[in-house]
């Protein structure tokens, strides 16, 4: 039998950005929060000193054990899914902070494009514009009136950028300046502008200077390291929640995290989640922690897997496009979406490619969105075009030009001859749902409790392809803008499938927000139209992933929902917002 | 090579990648942050490497660290040697992986939780036409032992000898074949095997000279990777390709 412990007013799942951030604004608030986590404490002790490249980004320490608990994959619904079973296929993060502990630091907002994303494309080019298969949908929120959440998580993180001069509007100014220069960077830039293009710097969540946030949260200079991605920063200069929002959660008093601590059901009387139940993973011993409302935080995998199983939502069924949980699951696919673009060897120009930090370099937006006119393409939206000067560790960077022999001599001398002059141009691909990408349950692999495994179902439509393809066509034309001598593509084949990797964490979908509860599971407030007390946070409420990275927008809206849960506590129930069918009847 | 490469041993003019200077830089000088230990890591790791001078006598002395604690048969360890130095070749550029120390970094590997799959998703069933090691059903270790003892019977079914006595050519013909996928193997495909090979060496050359490998940091060395530089602030800007000796973690860390 669980042991019911004592009621507080919010339990959490997962420590990483969206729980972070729900913890520091219900406990200032006053609130009494607990927060599940299930991999180990975590500080920022444990990352001084951790300049390793083969423990952090070849064996994956910071990553989910997945011997534990993974997901399985098929790339056609006709298909038998097969398990992920290594960590080079799925960063997913674990431990406090979770993958927002080791990502790269890039803030970018989504576009208004996004939000509205079905209305303005039927307004401007018609319905039969939207491929058949399409699921694209509008979110039930516009970009004005996110934009004050978009400045408020800016704020807390400290993001480092100079103004994308063909951006959305803003409310103020980044906090900090851009992050620094270098040689590669201003070639990258220079090849943009002289082709018409208006590239500026990454925003950057490695601080360009020392910054305090408005909680008091002091994040330091970041040194250029380039151990970052995969990493915990060595000098508590990238902006993440162990040194923000979770440190601001603890200092009010009214916080736990209790480590060590899987979540496996939302308990619930079927209208109202009355906690959650979990297992000590040091003892064994099962839990009850009651709550007055109950926040899931989790990764995109963690949250639908959740709702599932605890038989909240009704499941969605790709054949009668019924239910909700589970549809419109997108993402960076490495190779459609991130690992694609155009890479340039130079014979006579030799950068300092060992320095870098996770989010510096430069991007482009013409190509986002509905920048271009799509008149005359076969396919909606489009991609990002970023050079990224991460700061090139030598085990996972080794790259020759096409055509070398894979080992041996020439290999070897090639290796070490292009290791310091070759750069990667890539397309960051915006991905758009359609009726057969979406996650269920499993049928036959079970986790290490023997519950089943979330399954995943991605096909690629010929309007990703084709988009994807133009993307890679755009690197190639900057690179040779830059002087390369040697371009190779990093193409994608029109026969391309889903491959499998979850390697970018960028995960979208399966409880997504919307108007009509019979095409999203919550609101914009991330509230559960089915379970009012039941808020459902992070990227498993987008409806679909943009072309930029999507860490801002899961901050965002974050913060949006902290305040939903406030107005909710204080009140006396109910839904923050009415579904738009209700409103019309 | 064209470039005029600037030289940095961390003492140069111009630039300066101490301590003092990078304090100054992250901000820690003026107050600002947080815990003792982190300052304190920092200076103790910092000043450690810079008054210790013993680090190449060491390399030196006697080496207690290698011998075999996977591989059992001596036999299984040279084929590894041979077949790791064919991969990643001692050239004029400098050492192959034997003498980086390669075949131990894979030994050493093996015998911690990266041999049994300890993090990996591990219940069947396994029913990938191809998998890639990572998705077969036996343990790197065992792909280890299978592999290499497959090599050794294509040398001495192809030339009657056993791998480490043929020539650098037959080598490179059994590696080639392997690489193709024209080996036939139980539990994976021979070409997914060496995929596994490969990148094994590739780690043992370029990973930290704690695991056993990159042998006094040879192999970053001739990839002109500096290692466990604290900052770069004030190098990141430069024009000019910056030559730098590189920085172990033994040299970096907190030392007590």
């Amino acid at each position: 039998m669980a042991e019911e412990l004592e009621k507080v007013d919010a339990v959490i799942v997962g420590t990483g950005w969206a729980g972070g951030i729900a913890a520091a604004e219900l406990t200032k608030a006053g609130h009494k929060v607990v927060a599940l986590e299930r991999g180990k404490a975590q500080s920022r002790e444990d990352f001084i000193g951790a300049k390793d490249e083969l423990k952090y980004s070849i064996r994956y320490h910071m990553m989910q054990d997945l011997s534990k608990d993974t997901v399985t994959t098929r790339s056609s619904r006709k298909d038998v899914a097969r398990p992920v079973r290594n960590n080079s296929r799925a960063r997913m993060g674990n431990d406090t902070g979770g993958a927002s502990a080791h990502w790269n630091g890039v803030s970018f907002r989504w576009m208004p494009y996004d939000f509205e994303i079905y209305s303005k494309t039927v307004e401007k080019y018609g319905k039969d514009k939207i491929p058949k298969n399409s699921r694209i949908q509008d979110w039930g929120i516009t970009y004005d009136e996110i934009e004050p959440y978009y400045d408020k998580y800016e704020k807390t993180t400290g993001v480092s950028a100079e103004e994308n001069p063909i951006g959305p509007w803003r409310s103020d100014e980044y906090p900090n300046p851009r992050m620094k220069s270098t040689p590669s960077i201003d070639l990258f830039k220079k090849a943009g502008e002289s082709l018409g293009y208006h590239p500026y710097h990454l925003p950057s969540g490695n601080m360009s200077e020392q910054y305090t946030n408005p909680d008091g949260e002091t994040i330091n200079a970041c040194v250029y390291c380039a151990f970052c991605e995969e990493h915990g920063c060595d000098f508590g200069a990238k902006a993440d929640p162990i040194v923000t929002v979770l440190e601001t959660a603890n200092k009010t008093g009214n916080f736990e995290i209790r480590n060590e601590s899987t979540v496996t059901e939302v308990v619930h009387d079927g209208s109202k989640a009355t906690g959650l139940k979990y297992i000590d993973n040091l003892t064994g011993k099962e839990y009850i922690q009651p709550a007055d409302i109950v926040v899931l935080a989790g990764f995109v995998f963690t949250n639908n897997k959740l709702l599932l199983k605890s038989k909240i939502g009704e499941p969605y069924d790709p054949e009668t496009e019924t239910g909700v949980i589970g549809r419109n699951f997108t993402g960076h696919f490495s190779n459609i979406s991130t690992y694609i673009g155009a890479r340039g060897f130079f014979n006579d120009k030799k950068f300092n490619l060992a320095m870098g930090a996770g989010s510096l370099g430069a991007t482009l937006d013409d190509f986002s969105g509905d920048n271009i006119d799509h008149s005359d393409l076969d396919f909606l939206h489009g991609y990002e075009i970023r050079y990224y000067h991460l700061g090139k560790r030598p085990i996972a960077n080794n790259d020759v030009p096409e055509g070398t022999p894979a080992w041996g001599k020439e290999y070897k001398e090639k290796n070490l001859f292009y290791h310091n002059r070759n750069i990667l141009v890539r397309a960051k691909v915006a991905f758009l749902p359609n009726r057969y990408t979406y996650l269920d349950l499993d049928p036959t692999y079970k986790d290490e409790l023997g519950d089943p495994l979330l399954r995943v179902t991605v096909e690629y439509q010929e309007d990703d392809i084709k988009r994807a393809q133009h993307g890679v066509d755009t690197c190639e034309e900057i690179v040779k803008e830059m002087g390369a001598d040697i371009i190779d593509r990093v193409d994608v084949d029109d026969n391309a499938e889903f491959d499998h990797m979850f390697y970018t964490n960028h995960f979208i979908g399966g409880a997504i927000m919307g108007e009509d509860p019979k095409t999203s599971a919550v609101n914009r407030y991330s509230q559960m139209w089915d379970m009012e007390n039941l808020f459902v946070l992070g990227g498993s409420s987008f409806p679909h992933v943009s072309s930029h990275d999507p860490t801002e927008t899961i901050g965002a809206f974050a913060y949006l929902s902290s305040e939903g849960m406030i107005d909710y506590l204080k009140g006396d129930g109910g839904l923050l917002i009415e579904p738009k069918e209700k409103k019309e009847a | 090579m064209a470039e005029d490469n600037k030289t940095n041993n961390s003492s140069e003019e111009g630039v300066d990648p101490t301590r003092r200077r990078f304090l100054k830089n992250t901000g820690i000088a003026l107050g600002g942050v947080a815990g003792g230990s982190l300052l304190g890591g920092l200076l103790v790791g910092q000043s450690g490497k810079k008054e210790d001078s013993s680090s190449k006598e060491s390399a030196s002395e006697a080496n207690y660290t290698e011998a075999r604690m996977f591989f059992t048969r001596f036999e299984d360890f040279v084929i590894l040697e041979q077949a790791t130095e064919r991969i990643y070749p001692e050239d004029d550029n400098g050492p192959g992986a034997i003498g980086l120390g390669v075949p131990y970094f894979i030994d050493k590997q093996l015998a911690g939780k990266w041999g049994v799959n300890a993090k990996d998703y591990r219940q069947g069933p396994f029913k990938e036409s191809e998998p890639t090691a990572d998705m077969s059903s036996l343990t790197r270790g065992e792909l280890f032992i299978l592999g290499l003892r497959k090599i050794d019977e294509e040398s001495q079914k192809r030339f009657k000898e056993t791998f480490a006595k043929i020539e650098a050519e037959q080598k490179d013909e059994i590696l080639t074949d392997f690489a193709d996928g024209n080996v036939d193997m139980k539990g994976i495909g021979s070409n997914k095997f060496f995929d596994l090979l490969r990148s094994a060496t590739l780690e043992g050359a370029y990973s930290d000279p704690m695991y056993g490998g990159n042998r006094n940091m040879e192999g970053w060395k001739m990839k002109e990777f500096p290692g466990s530089v604290a900052s770069y602030t004030d190098m990141i800007e430069e024009k000019e390709f910056i030559k730098m000796d590189p920085i172990s973690l033994t040299d970096y860390q907190q030392k007590s």
